[in-house]
This record gives structure tokens, C-alpha cells and sequence, in this order.
């Protein structure tokens, strides 16, 4: 099936070479990382993790909400979405090799990468991500690849695909709750030690996931003339709009608990974030941004009339996955190490080289993505 | 034919294994690390020993930073003069940021501009040692928190994880920012974590950590935190300590007399 991929019409092409272009300028930024060593970066001895991480963190949440296409059609028989499935599934194989290349990207000594399986710890919460990642892309990729197969043969798609299937559901939850005890059991970082953490982040992600999906869902229609059905995304706008109240009722949550209890260590990671410390205030118009246009993003899905119009639609899904975007990678992630364990407060600017690798990472998942739609699109609009 | 094949093989294997042998004995620096604690505890039961530390801030001299000159210098710790890359085994830092949760309100004059030292608490529940995927960092027998600079992937989950800002990362190629080589600590790669490890490799030659031998005020004390009768459980017993961080069940091995 993958020789789908490799025929297209010119946009198909040009597309395709432009990722070409951003991922070649990638490698050669990854390669001056791996040359110098990672002070190239704007990360350093307090901020110890940076836009690749935060960049994991977010993708983590994309992959998980294919769940949400997954768990309606094959638990609950929603026939509605049928053709979004297969979407959703290989959404969550692009966003979770993604995730993968960004650890990479983000380690000291990416050629000893395999030492996590050498030396299995299972006490260390990387070493069941690590595992909840690789499945689940595994998982994602066969099921789908498998059942879209069967459909291109004509016939039902084998009895096992239905395993890995329902298997993939409680596993999607799965990746996104070891992602959040990545920091949620770490002492001394207030922002992370709360028990929402895991909440939350399902919440955001199957706000901004399912946000992903309609927008994937209007380009394929107008680029590829692949109709998703206009009640699969009317449902999915439904999602989208309680994830996203969700999301922000549970940070709201954080807010009472720490200004109400008003002790000082749960108080100043937010208090940075959100209203500046000690005089710094690098993140405080980013998070008002986010915190404000995602707001107002929910506030435009939650309303039948305006969810409805296709613009305010396509405008709130933006909207939203930007606002969580920095919510998540900005703020929860970079803001987390401040203050310092030793109360200092230092900025963070990523450099030329970061963003390239990240952008590089982007357009390695981007490209996977349009194959992989490509893929579906030739199978199920051959006729 | 298989048979004979098989017997080259062991042989081969054994006589690989015996060179490795030789080349360990010879070399020193081959053989791995072992420590031997009856140099400092008369209870020489493997297990029973915990390397502590009990930093007297009142006889810690203003301005003085020899234990934190001599650390760096004994193990090749390289210095780059800017903080976003700097590698720190002992440092000194002003009192109320290594003590931040202790109240300050209508606080006592001693505690203005006091400066104390800070490094890895070597703790006995540690959250770096439990963060890190790989075992590249671990807790001893005898206490210590080591590192594994061949084993470290570079993930920096410990630095995350730890609560003292005590781990450094090797952002750059450490070598060149070295000022005077020292030849009996081996300098580390660009790419993984490190901190301060009580001087194992001091304490194998029956010496004290370099900081506390710098030390002109005899401010630091090293000894068995888990031995009744050493000198450091004693001042312990007669003395008023705090530990950085208690609230946080680390059980730092560092104590303070403030």
C-alpha cells in the first residue's frame, strides 16, 4: 500500500519537498547539537529541560486523543465516525514518533539511547513511557495499516486487529497518565507535584487533539477531497468544547488550591507564570495569551451557532491547540523549574539551532502524517 | 569440528577473561572502585556504613572558598564563567536560598549576608537515584550517591528530579575549560550529568574528602552517620542541626549547625 505515497499530483510534491527542505535544515541544526554538545541550546543549569521537551509533552497529548475517534466507533458502534478512525490513528503514530525524536533530540547522549533497555529501572518513570510510547505507536500504526488493508482487499479486516484495537484504548490513556507522573512525583517542583497533573493533561489533551483532528479534517476535504462527514466533526467539536472546559476547570482548580492555602512553594510557580516574581515576568504575556484566547476558543465551541459556522469552528480549533501549546510546553514545562530549588528566577530563549532541530522534528512528523493520509486517501477515494 | 570449535572458543573466552584480569591489576585505574570502610568506622560490615557531612556555618569564614577551589580542582571540574553552563560539585550560596522554607520573619542579625555551603545531601531516600532510567546513578553501600558517567544517557531527569539544585550537566566539552588537570579524577564528556560523590575516590586511600581537608576553620566533619560512636554523631548528639529541605523525606546526609 505504501507505493500510494509516492504518487501525487504537483501540490502533493511541492508540499513534500518543502518538508524535505525544513527537515534537511533540521538535521544540519541536530548535527552543530551533536558536534558542540547541547549548551548550543538555550536550556542550561536551572532550566534544564526546553522547547524539545515541552514540544514531547504536547505531542504525548495529540497522540492520545485518537482515542477519541477510536474509543465512539469501536465500543460504542458510532458509526458516524467510520472514516475519521483511521485518521485519529495515524495522527497518534505521527505525533507519538515525534515524541520519540524529540527525546533524542533532547538527550546528552542520544548514541546510548538503548541503555534504558539494557539496564530496565522500572522505579524511573521514563522507562514506562518509553514502553507506553513504542506500543502505542506500534499498536496505532498495525491496527490501522492492517484494517485499511483489509478494506482495500474487500474483505472484513482480521479478528486480531480488534484486539490491538480495544487494547489501544486504555493504552492511550495510559501514555498520557506515565507522561504526567514523569513530573508529577518529583519533590520540590510545585508546579508538577499535584495530582491533577494526569487530569489535566488528558484533559488538554483530548481538547487540543480532537482540535487537531477537525482541522486535519477540512484540509483533507479541500486538498484531497476526502469528506470525513460533517457528523463526525460536529460530534468532535462536542468533544473538543467539554475537554477544553475541562482543561481550564482543572487549572482553575490549581489556582484555589494554591492561593487559598497560600503557602508560598504553591503559590510562586504560578505566581511567575501568571503575575511575574521577584521581577521577572518573561512567561506572563504568553500564559494571559494562552489563558485568554483558549478562554475564549471554549467559549465559541460550547455555543451550537458558532460551532456550527465553519470559520469560527476552524478559528476556535487554532486557537485552542495554540493556547494549550504554550499552556503545556511553555508554562507547565520551562515555567516548572521556577523558581529554582535554590529560589532564583532565570530566563529561558531558545536559540537559532533549538528551534531548527524542532522544526526539523515537526516537519519529520508533518511528512509521515502525509504519507500515511495519502495512504488512506488513494484506498478509500479509489473508486 | 564442533567440538574442537567449542573448546577454542572457551579457551579463547578464558583467555580473554585473564588478560582483563591482568590488565585491571596493572592498571589501576581498570579495577573498580572499592572503598573500604574500616579506614573510618570500626564496624567494617559492608551495608552498615553512611557517609555524612555536619557543616559548622560558624566557623565558615566570609569570603573564603578554599573547600569549594579544592573540590573543583581535585576533579577536574571545569569552569566556564557564565551560570548557564556551569558545572558546580560544592558552592557556596547565600543562607536564605539554601534554606528557603525556614522563617525569616523578625529573623536573628547572624542570619544577614550569611553565606553557606551547598552540595549534594547524598541522600538516603534519594529522587534522582529512583528518576533515572538507566542505574546511571545510584545509591552505595556505604551511602554515597554515585554516578556512572559511561552509563548516563544525558536525559537530565535527575536534575529535574532533584530538590538541591545539586546535578550539573555537561552542556559543553568539558576538557578544555579545565584550568589545572588533575590526574587523579577522571574528567568527564560533553553530554552527561555530574556532582559532588563525598570523594569515594579519596576515601578507597583511607583520606578525607578534599573540602573538608581544605578547610583551614575545621568547619566540616566527615564521618559515619550509622557508627554511635563516631565523631560526627557525636556533634550531632550536642548539637542543634537542621538538614536542607526536611519536609521533603529526602533524608539528607548533609547536616547544618547554623
Amino acid at each position: 500500500m505504501i507505493e500510494k505515497a509516492l504518487k501525487g499530483n504537483r501540490t502533493y510534491w511541492s508540499w513534500v519537498a518543502l518538508l524535505c527542505v525544513i527537515i534537511a535544515a533540521g538535521l544540519s541544526a541536530w548535527s552543530r547539537q551533536l558536534n558542540l554538545g547541547l549548551g548550543v541550546t538555550g536550556m542550561g543549569r536551572d532550566i534544564s529541560w526546553g522547547i524539545y521537551i515541552a514540544q514531547f509533552t504536547f505531542l504525548v497529548g495529540v497522540a492520545a486523543s485518537a482515542v477519541m475517534v477510536v474509543l465512539p466507533y469501536y465500543l460504542h458502534n458510532q458509526k458516524a465516525f467510520s472514516k475519521i478512525v483511521i485518521v485519529g490513528e495515524f495522527l497518534a503514530v505521527s505525533a507519538a514518533a515525534m515524541c520519540m525524536l524529540f527525546i533524542l533530540a533532547d538527550m546528552g547522549k542520544p548514541q546510548r539511547v538503548l541503555n534504558v533497555l539494557r539496564y530496565p529501572s522500572p522505579r524511573s518513570m521514563v522507562f514506562w513511557d518509553v514502553l507506553a510510547l513504542n506500543g502505542y505507536l506500534l499498536l496505532n500504526l498495525v491496527g490501522g495499516w492492517a484494517v485499511l488493508g483489509a478494506e482495500r482487499k474487500g474483505v472484513p479486516p482480521a479478528p486480531w486487529t480488534r484486539a490491538l484495537i480495544y487494547l489501544s484504548i486504555p493504552w492511550a490513556f495510559s501514555i498520557h497518565t506515565v507522561t504526567a507522573f514523569l513530573y508529577a512525583g518529583l519533590p520540590g517542583r510545585h508546579l508538577w507535584l499535584t495530582a491533577v497533573l494526569a487530569p489535566r493533561f488528558l484533559a488538554s489533551a483530548f481538547a487540543a487533539g480532537t482540535a487537531v483532528l477537525i482541522l486535519l479534517a477540512f484540509i483533507l476535504k479541500k486538498r484531497a477531497g476526502y469528506d470525513v462527514g460533517g457528523e463526525a466533526v460536529r460530534k468532535l467539536a462536542v468533544l473538543c468544547a467539554y475537554a477544553g472546559t475541562a482543561n481550564f476547570f482543572l487549572l482553575g482548580t490549581e489556582f484555589f488550591t494554591a492561593f487559598y492555602s497560600n503557602v508560598p512553594g504553591h503559590m510562586h510557580s504560578l505566581q511567575h507564570l501568571y503575575f511575574g516574581l521577584h521581577g521577572h515576568a518573561q512567561f506572563v504575556p504568553w500564559m494571559w495569551l494562552s489563558l485568554l484566547s483558549g478562554l475564549g476558543a471554549v467559549a465559541v465551541l460550547l455555543s451550537p451557532a458558532l460551532r456550527s459556522s465553519t470559520p469560527w469552528l476552524l478559528g476556535a480549533c487554532s486557537v485552542l491547540v495554540f493556547s494549550i501549546w504554550i499552556d503545556k510546553g511553555v508554562g507547565l514545562v520551562i515555567g516548572g523549574f521556577l523558581p529554582t530549588p535554590l529560589e532564583e528566577i532565570v530566563d529561558y530563549v531558545p536559540t537559532v539551532t533549538e528551534i531548527g532541530v524542532t522544526l526539523g522534528i515537526w516537519a519529520v512528523g508533518l511528512l509521515l502524517l502525509t504519507m500515511l493520509l495519502k495512504v488512506v486517501v488513494d484506498v478509500r477515494t479509489r473508486d | 569440528m564442533n567440538q574442537q570449535r567449542r573448546e577454542f572458543l572457551k579457551r579463547a573466552g578464558l583467555a580473554g577473561l585473564a588478560g582483563l584480569g591482568a590488565v585491571a591489576g596493572i592498571i589501576p585505574t581498570f579495577a573498580l572502585e572499592k572503598t573500604d570502610p574500616s579506614v573510618f568506622s570500626n564496624r567494617p560490615v559492608p551495608g552498615a556504613t553512611r557517609w555524612g557531612m555536619l557543616i559548622d556555618t560558624r566557623k565558615c569564614r566570609d569570603g573564603c572558598d578554599e573547600c569549594v577551589a579544592a573540590c573543583h580542582r581535585t576533579h577536574n571540574v571545569p569552569d566556564f564563567g557564565d551560570s548557564k553552563n556551569e558545572i558546580k560539585w560544592i558552592w557556596k550560596a547565600p543562607y536564605e536560598k539554601a534554606f528557603p522554607t525556614s522563617s525569616r520573619q523578625f529573623g536573628s542579625r547572624n542570619l544577614d549576608g550569611l553565606e553557606v555551603l551547598t552540595l549534594c545531601n547524598h541522600c538516603a531516600e534519594p529522587p534522582c537515584t529512583k528518576a533515572c532510567p538507566t542505574k546511571a546513578t545510584f545509591r552505595r553501600w556505604d551511602g554515597i550517591v554515585a554516578m556512572d558517567y559511561h552509563r548516563c544517557i544525558g536525559c537530565r531527569f535527575c536534575m529535574a528530579a532533584c530538590p538541591y539544585g545539586s546535578r550539573s550537566f555537561n552542556w559543553l566539552d568539558p576538557r578544555p575549560a579545565i584550568e589545572t588537570y588533575s590526574p587523579d579524577y577522571p574528567t568527564r564528556e560533553r553530554g552527561v550529568v555530574e556532582k559532588c560523590n563525598f570523594c569515594s575516590e579519596r576515601l578507597v586511600k583511607g583520606l578525607q574528602p578534599a573540602c573538608v581537608e581544605a578547610c583551614r576553620g575545621k568547619a566540616i566533619t566527615f564521618g559515619d552517620l550509622n557508627d554511635p560512636e563516631s565523631a560526627i554523631r557525636t556533634m550531632l548528639a550536642e548539637n542543634e542541626t537542621v538538614q536542607r529541605k526536611p519536609e521533603l523525606g529526602t533524608l539528607p546526609s548533609v547536616f547544618y549547625i547554623i
